[in-house]
């Protein structure tokens, strides 16, 4: 049996208040099928699995407020136990217990804060340990690694993760380890004033761990938009309205095929390194109207055409609004893009979400002067910002991807 | 105002409460620019496009949208448009 465990959405998130169970026991769920509903500072979340399984039990009742990493359900994977009954050995039958939490790819993005230890100094965590001590709640202050230099490992988690349910077990702290049955304190469900306050202090706690880690660099360049935006007005003259397409769309795929080319913004900077992810996730700021803001992710946009791209924004768009994300969309992003050039803002210096390393920023397209080749002209002219992280890359990668974005904007028939 | 400039005011207020439901429709006023009076973003305008297209069969290609900033436009270019 496995647990399915409070998922973390963002480095933002701390708790997490279960809405509803979309499953009841011995449901069948194939992978990214809904399990339940989550409210977190941000809204409501669709919480997805990730693995075909099968639900044993529900542990957690509605409207039950628990922290990341809570035990909410038992389950079993259909796909563990053919490997098991096939006979093929498993070093560590514990590994098991994690399945679905750990063959997900974002887990990375559970870190908060890069832990201390009590005298300032830095702790030594081995990434497995890291993702696992995210995963049980475990606070990593408070171990003592075993391995080299100290550095906390796997077992070390485990055992402290071991020993805090034992100690903890008959504390009413943890309305997880109980029985449906049992009335579990509910959490009433935010109203608009606490809504608007949740999402503060998530935004309060990304941001302030942006600005207190992560050494920013800033770079801007001026893309004369000419010509991409005459090849789109031919584009959406074919199309009747419903089907046309944003200059902002343009923007994202341009961005995702610069990242193909310069593949080190697009990653986390995780254990004091960079990472660099293969999948282009690009997380697309969204403001809600009534405040806030939430970034979720538009799956492999690099290999998206503008008309799916569009979808997918729109989609994207109309669930942020309407309160309806899943939870791989708010994990998995791997660079952040904004555009704040409906408001009249010319350049946006943008904060990194962490552990992402880059965020790229979009101003106003306004008509300029623009000198080019001793002509004078009148362009549609838009500045583009890069904001990196200075530990994972260098101002030269930086400018590179800007003039990658650059090249392909002026091809627009092949984005 | 005539009848039929009012029914089509109507009709617009309503596709534009679907698009900013919480804002303050009471204020505003015929000649005022929509997108800033609402806080209206480039996608909730093509919704709004959208709307306007499906509600009277007018065809808006984009080189226009600049000329229809405000309600009044937005009537008249209705009014000398629709079939």
């Amino acid at each position: 049996m496995t647990d399915f465990c409070m998922p973390s959405l963002g480095a933002d998130m701390k708790t997490g208040t279960l809405v509803k169970w979309h499953v009841k026991p011995g449901d069948r769920l194939k992978r990214g099928d809904i399990i339940a509903d989550v409210e977190t500072d941000k809204g409501i979340m669709e919480i997805e699995v990730f693995e075909d399984c099968v639900i044993d039990e529900l542990l957690l009742k509605p409207e039950t407020e628990v922290p990341v990493g809570t035990v909410m359900a038992k389950i079993h994977s259909e796909v563990a136990k053919k490997v098991t009954e096939a006979k093929v050995p498993i070093k560590e039958t514990a590994k098991e217990k994690h399945l679905i939490e750990s063959t997900k790819p974002p887990v990375k993005t559970t870190v908060t804060s890069t832990p201390v230890t009590t005298d300032g100094k830095r702790l030594r965590v081995s990434p497995i340990a890291r993702k696992l001590a995210a995963e049980l709640g475990v606070d990593l202050t408070q171990i003592k690694g075993t391995g080299a230099e100290g550095a906390i490992q796997e077992r070390d988690v485990r055992q402290a993760a071991a020993l805090a349910d034992k100690v903890e077990e008959p504390a009413i702290e943890r309305p997880v380890e109980k029985p449906l049955e049992t009335p579990a304190a509910p959490a009433k469900l935010p109203s608009s004033a606490e809504f608007q306050a949740g999402m503060r202090r998530a935004i309060a706690a990304a941001m302030s761990r942006s600005n207190r880690e992560i050494p920013h660099y800033y770079l801007e360049t001026q893309i004369d938009m000419s010509h991409p935006l005459k090849w789109l007005e031919m584009e959406n003259q074919k199309r009747s309205i419903k089907d046309r397409i944003l200059p902002v769309v343009l923007l994202i795929k341009a961005t995702a095929k610069a990242l193909t080319e310069i593949p080190e913004l697009n990653g986390y900077w995780i254990d004091d390194r960079l990472q660099v992810e293969e999948s282009i996730h690009i997380g697309f700021a969204i403001s809600l109207r009534q405040g806030g803001l939430v970034t979720p992710a538009i799956h492999h946009a690099d290999t998206k055409s503008l008309d799916e791209l569009m979808a997918a924004m729109r989609d994207l768009i109309e669930r942020t609004r309407g309160g309806r994300l899943r939870s791989s969309e708010l994990m998995d992003a791997t660079i952040t893009l904004t555009s704040l050039g409906d408001i009249g803002v010319e350049k946006v210096f943008g904060v990194i979400y962490p552990p992402q390393v880059a965020l790229v920023g979009f101003g106003k397209i306004t008509e300029q002067p623009w000198a080019e080749r001793g002509m004078l002209d009148v362009r549609s002219v838009m500045t583009a910002t890069l904001a990196g992280d200075h530990r994972a890359t260098d101002g030269i990668i930086g400018a590179r991807f800007l003039q990658a974005l650059n090249t392909q904007l002026q091809t627009p028939e092949q984005l | 105002m005539n009848t039929q400039e009012t029914q089509v005011k109507a009709t617009l207020l309503n596709l534009l409460k679907n698009i900013a439901p919480d804002a303050n429709f009471e204020a505003l006023g015929e000649t005022e620019d929509i997108r800033q009076a609402l806080g209206i973003d480039s996608f909730d305008f093509l919704n709004f496009m959208i709307g306007i297209n499906e509600s009277f069969g007018v065809e808006i290609p984009e080189t226009d949208y600049g000329k229809l900033m405000t309600l009044k436009d937005i009537i008249q270019y209705i009014e000398a448009h629709r079939t």
